[in-house]
């Protein structure tokens, strides 16, 4: 993808650095490096912080397809990822805060306080992690964009939809493949046997980013990946910021495996939602057949990922729980503060996007 | 931390069954392996996918897929204690 437009100082400061060469870079890697120390004091809402967001955004961009003009050795540059880490520090933290409320709201057990297992030690089994899961996803009460999909969506909204999920699903199954060689056993194969899935068995036009890209098209969206990056706002980057944050860092392993469970647990009902939604406007397979697949799809790989993936994982390593409970507690949590946006803004007759860059039809 | 999966089944000769059946709790039959799904005449009922879940609770839109809806129904495979 290009690099996105500017939002703010820190990432003006990028790229400019990143259409350097690395050798080149020193001083504006360090004057980068004061300026998101400075910026990151002053930011009190990370999470809807445009500027740092799509500097994050951007900054894992390069692990996945790159950015256009940038030398792909910036990757692993030490000072780059240096400063990465200094904005996934206060990120992390903002999400663990984030996490832990809808945790209380929702009568997670806390870490430590699991109680009720047939295992030594008072570890849950693989079962239990799937029934924490299940009843956490199935607690999830808040606002439904899928129903406002189905039955009250205009055309433009639906496109709208479309622009804040492209910015994932074009490179849908993506972050959390970077857990399979974390994990070991049950739960490797667990996750192996969802993202051979994801990625359409073997044939690529079955790949789901490649359906995806289909109803984008469909609809008359430009499907090319990160087409709409500068769209969207910062809550729909930090979604995917999410994502990468738990599957480039290995210690966040569980967090990853959670995020996957609660993604698929809240995933086939609303797809059903979401096809209707499309139906109703008078498209056709060709469009719906995204959401009609993720109906049938996610309705297997919620079993797996709840008790094979994530409790697979929690029996092997057990002091994961927490983070685990993380990762599917951080993805509800980011998840209604995206659907309070997109409802707030279109029943109150305005876009979800940013003002600054309307969509083409 | 190497876990054996669970489910595998082992025939009289030792070897793992070619196919298997999570009896999932609350929800449906994830069958996985080697098998055919087939009409009662024999025919093929279209399959997208290596491994498939079945419906247990006889709500689902796309039967005989899962579709999530024994969520919504509050369907329990067992019963309630007491």
């Amino acid at each position: 993808m290009r690099i996105p437009e500017t939002r703010g100082p820190v990432s003006s400061a990028l790229f400019k650095v990143l259409v350097q060469a690395p050798a080149s870079s020193a001083a504006d890697l360090d004057a980068l490096h004061a300026m998101v120390a400075g910026q990151l004091a002053l930011a009190a809402d990370i999470i809807g912080h445009e500027d740092i967001q799509l500097s994050l955004f951007s900054l894992y961009e390069l692990h996945y397809s790159g950015l256009d003009g940038v030398a792909d050795d910036w990757e692993w540059e030490p000072g780059l990822i240096r400063i990465r880490r200094m904005i996934e520090e206060p990120f992390e933290k903002a999400l663990r805060e984030a996490a832990r409320k809808v945790g209380r709201e929702h009568g997670v057990p806390a870490t430590g306080a699991f109680t009720g297992s047939q295992l030594p030690g008072g570890n849950p089994t693989s079962d239990d992690v799937a029934r924490i899961l299940f009843d956490l996803a199935a607690s999830d009460t808040g606002p439904s964009v899928s129903r406002y999909v189905a039955r009250k969506a205009s055309l433009e909204q639906l496109k709208e939809f479309l622009v804040h999920k492209s910015v994932y699903q074009l490179k849908e199954a993506d972050p959390h493949t970077w857990a399979i060689p974390r994990l070991t056993g049950r739960a490797k194969a667990a996750l192996v046997e969802i993202q051979a899935d994801e990625y359409g068995g073997g044939r690529p036009e079955r790949m789901h980013s490649a359906l995806f890209a289909r109803t984008m098209r469909g609809i008359g969206l430009d499907d090319s990946y990160g087409a709409y990056v500068d769209s969207v706002p910062a809550v729909s980057l930090a979604s995917v910021n999410l994502m990468s944050l738990c599957g480039l860092n290995r210690r966040l392993r569980g967090a990853i495996t959670g995020h996957l469970a609660i993604y698929e647990m809240t995933s086939s009902q609303p797809n059903r939602f979401y096809g209707n939604g499309f139906r109703r406007h008078g498209f056709d397979a060709g469009v719906t057949h995204y959401f009609d697949e993720h109906v049938e799809a996610d309705a297997v790989h919620e079993q797996i990922a709840g008790r094979d993936l994530a409790g697979g994982l929690v029996e092997a390593e057990p002091e994961l729980l927490g983070d685990v409970l993380f990762g599917a507690t951080a993805v509800m949590a980011i998840d209604s503060r995206l659907s309070a946006h997109l409802l707030g803004s279109w029943e109150s007759g305005k876009s979800s996007l940013r003002a600054a860059v309307p969509v083409a039809a | 931390m190497n876990q054996e999966q669970p489910e595998t089944t082992e025939n009289g000769a030792g070897e793992p069954a070619a196919s298997s059946i999570v009896v999932c709790p609350d929800g449906p039959l994830i069958v996985r392996g080697e098998f055919e799904i087939v009409t009662p005449s024999g025919g093929p009922v279209p399959r997208d996918r290596k491994t498939v879940a079945l419906c247990r609770c006889g709500a689902s839109a796309i039967k005989p897929y899962c579709d999530g809806t024994h969520k919504m129904i509050k369907f329990r495979t067992e019963r309630p204690a007491g």
